[in-house]
């Protein structure tokens, strides 16, 4: 019997037992109510020592669960369901001497839940703070080997050749970042006009009608995973993008950047047009209006007025474009190379550094080899870019942000 | 200004009002022709591998072809016989006795080049085979049936008899990690947060935490679940746990943050009403502000699902793109998902396996669609508008 099992078998016995005693003492403190002054309900006896009979076991298991991952000690089952067993019964036998009229049962109720959800806040921001943590302490490990100055600036990426004595020269990040933003940026050519352009037309001219027909049908591009982009890419854009450029009398490699970076910014199209829309329609209406009453065009009033005055919303929208655009990965690992080149032709094929990432982790090096470790490297300055860029998306919504009331 | 200067002028801001307008709907065009060739591209794509190409064989069932199943057929249709469909036959045999010495007609699964011949697309056939085919063909002795293959069994390296029968279980376990981890911590945290924090420092602090793990690239979770989960806590790699822990921890701030804001919305009037009543902070919150917030909790926990439905980036680094041919019966066997499914059979360089992938992203797509469309269709059903 492991733990799992003695969680299983304790859950089974006792949450029904916990159940129907918290049944009786509701409906025996019920009797007693009408003759007797109760300080609660007869509802907060029962949860109150159901509670009591199932918190200190719960507890138990949790502490034997993590002690058993982090493998310290290893707890027997057998004896792990016997223990929770005596706590719970003890636990509800000292319970139990305190279910009397003038016991406060519902804020002892109240107090143990306000535990419960505490512990659940604090496991989502250990998480916060996990994610962080493991990315640096791994990237520690990285720059341990390679020096971070190389890193940032050196223009040769060659994980493979890497040993582990011999890495100097080989982990020069600026082909692979110079790739990943090209990418971003021919995304953001595609999506930053194509998303500010539908927000416009969907909140200045459409009709309701039409806007409730476009406005889902843009969210339906957002609900597409990326990997069918990514196959979408690779089968069907690429190909096509090839031949275009055959056409025009130019080589263009299958895996090139125009590729994915299209594709991507069809992606993020629906995510600046949906938070531009939202950002233009809080453009108070008597903006519009006085600028009309002055004999603008609706065009003119859109570019001199609404948009400026929407400005810190869109641009926020396009940075968080941007920290998607940066952080994509399934449709670059598919439809982009393999290969760190640095170049200013996007019709040649080029990496990125969710591509990198992906096929260092995805081989099967050890875990501490150079190349695997690199991936934690990437990854770390991944989540600094895209942090900055959240805060700075935060910061201009918050400076700039027009106040009309 | 005179006149004629004056129209001329108008002439040509008109003229820009126009373009601009046109550039507009150009640009939502633009976006709704994506859509629409994206889908009917797909469509035409993965409609074929609904059926599959099978031939009228006569099968021997005798000593020779127990011993060696390729002697189960006559020689001429060994090779646009399925292979792998000859390879059941020795167990097919052991579990029909009765079926030893007699032969039967009887149809059966063709090579994928076969298949992918009479679909007429691209296949490396041999005109010997080809010829043998179009003769058979006259003879109705080779048919497109149902492709139920597809759907009954997991994924293959024989590009016939591959299905999505394991994907989706195993997209079904990891699902299901995930709605059991992330549901729970993510709506109790939101509740905590939103109705029960004291509003300090740390409060905020935590809010700004929660709104950058919503902007956090995917792939980073990845590295969070092979660095913690596998690396540390030694979770099985490649298992339903290890994928549903790593896709529970990046729905959780979804959920948290769509379960404030329907918290939120819940107007303070009620809450008020509750304490007037004498109901103390957790009565109203319980009986009060949650059931009137849930179709908005509901909503956003549904969209969080189905975005970690249709997620692969975390997955693959924490291994969970491996060949599985047989669907997973525990949280900590290897498993793969659909997504992942769909990325192998994309890198398969067997043409047969396109047509799959393609059925494959219309299954996903139609399913996370209606989760999305079911979401929406709950908010706009149950929204109380105060």
């Amino acid at each position: 019997m492991n733990i799992l099992d003695a969680t299983f078998y304790y859950c089974l016995i006792f949450l029904p037992v916990a159940t129907l005693i918290g049944f009786v003492i509701k409906k025996r403190v019920q009797q007693a109510f009408h003759t007797t002054h109760w300080r609660s309900l007869p509802v907060h006896y029962a949860f109150y020592l159901a509670l009591r009979i199932i918190i200190p076991a719960m507890v138990l298991f949790f502490s034997a669960a993590a002690l058993h991952l982090l493998s310290l000690y290893t707890a027997d089952g057998l004896g792990l369901f016997s223990l929770a067993s005596v706590s719970s019964l003890a636990s509800g036998f000292f319970a139990y001497q305190n279910i009397r009229p003038e016991f406060c049962a519902r804020e002892s109720v109240e107090r143990i839940i306000r535990y419960i959800l505490i512990s659940a806040a604090l496991i989502s921001i250990l998480t916060t703070i996990g994610i962080v943590v493991a990315v640096i302490f791994e990237a520690i490990h990285f720059f341990r080997i390679v020096s971070l100055l190389e890193f940032l600036t050196g223009t040769h990426w060659a994980p493979d050749d890497a040993t582990e004595g011999n890495t100097s020269g080989m982990f020069g990040s600026i082909p692979i970042f110079a790739g990943t933003f090209m990418i971003t940026l021919i995304a953001m050519l595609v999506a930053v006009p194509v998303g500010i352009l539908s927000a416009v037309y969907m909140s200045e001219y459409a009709s309701s009608r039409i806007r409730n027909i476009a406005k889902p049908a843009l969210e339906i591009l957002a609900g597409i995973p990326t990997v069918v982009y990514g196959f979408f890419a690779a089968i069907t854009v690429s190909p096509l993008v090839v031949e275009l450029a055959d056409s025009i009398g130019l080589h263009a490699d299958y895996t090139n950047a125009l590729t994915p970076g299209i594709v991507m910014g069809v992606m993020i199209i629906p995510f600046i047009s949906s938070l531009s829309d939202d950002v233009i329609r809080s453009v108070p209406r008597a903006l519009r209006d006085a600028s009309l009453a002055l004999g603008t065009t609706n065009s003119e009033t859109i570019i001199k007025i609404v948009l400026p005055t929407a400005l810190p919303g869109i641009i926020a929208a396009c940075l968080l474009g941007v920290s998607r655009a940066l952080g994509e990965t399934m449709i670059v690992v598919m439809a982009a190379g393999l290969r760190p080149n640095l170049t200013w032709n996007p019709l040649e094929g080029m990496t990125t550094v969710t591509v990198r990432i992906v096929d260092a982790l995805t081989g099967d090096q050890a875990f501490d080899s150079p190349e695997t470790l690199s991936a934690f490297g990437l990854g770390l300055v991944l989540l600094v870019i895209t942090l900055m860029l959240n805060f700075v998306s935060i910061y201009v919504t918050r400076r700039f942000r027009s106040q009309y009331e | 200004m005179n006149k004629a200067a004056l129209n001329k002028a108008l002439k040509r801001r008109y003229l820009k009002e126009k373009l601009f307008k046109g550039s507009a709907i150009f640009a939502l065009l633009l976006a709704a022709s994506f859509l629409i060739f994206f889908f009917t591209n797909m469509i035409s794509q993965g409609v074929s591998a609904l059926s599959q190409a099978e031939i009228l064989v006569t099968v021997h069932y005798n000593e020779a072809s127990a011993k060696s199943y390729r002697k189960a057929v006559d020689k001429a249709y060994r090779k646009i016989v399925s292979r792998g469909w000859l390879r059941t036959l020795p167990l097919y045999m052991e579990d029909h006795p009765e079926l030893m010495g007699t032969s039967e007609e009887k149809w059966v699964l063709a090579t994928s080049d076969v298949d992918q011949y009479l679909k007429g697309k691209p296949n490396r056939l041999k005109d010997k085979y080809k010829q043998q085919i179009d003769k058979l063909q006259e003879e109705g002795k080779v048919r497109l049936a149902f492709n139920v293959n597809f759907f009954t069994r997991g994924d293959s390296k024989m590009a016939e008899l591959a299905g999505i029968k394991s994907a989706v279980i195993g997209s079904i376990l990891v699902l299901f990690v995930t709605l059991v981890v992330a549901l729970p911590i993510g709506v109790m945290t939101a509740i905590y947060l939103e109705e029960f924090a004291p509003d300090n420092k740390i409060t905020q602090l935590i809010e700004v935490n929660i709104n950058n793990l919503a902007a956090i690239p995917s792939i980073l979770f990845g590295l969070l679940g092979l660095a913690i989960f596998i690396n540390f806590f030694g979770v099985p790699r490649s298992s339903a746990l290890v994928g549903g822990l790593t896709l529970a921890l990046m729905t959780l701030p979804v959920i948290i943050i769509t379960t404030r804001a329907a918290l939120r919305a819940v107007p303070s009037t009620i809450r008020e009403a509750a304490y007037g009543l004498g109901a103390s902070r957790w009565q109203a919150v319980f009986h009060h502000v949650l059931p009137l917030a849930l179709p908005g909790i509901l909503t956003g926990s549904i969209i969080g699902l189905a975005q970690a439905m249709g997620e692969t980036a975390p997955l693959l680094v924490i291994g969970m793109m491996a060949y599985i041919p047989d669907a997973p019966s525990s949280f900590t066997e290897a498993a793969t998902v659909l997504p992942a499914q769909i990325f192998t059979w994309a890198g398969e360089s067997i043409r047969a396996y396109e047509e799959r992938t393609a059925a494959a992203i219309l299954i996903l797509v139609t399913v996370l669609l209606s989760m999305n469309a079911f979401a929406i269709w709950l908010r706009k059903r149950f929204e109380i508008r105060w």
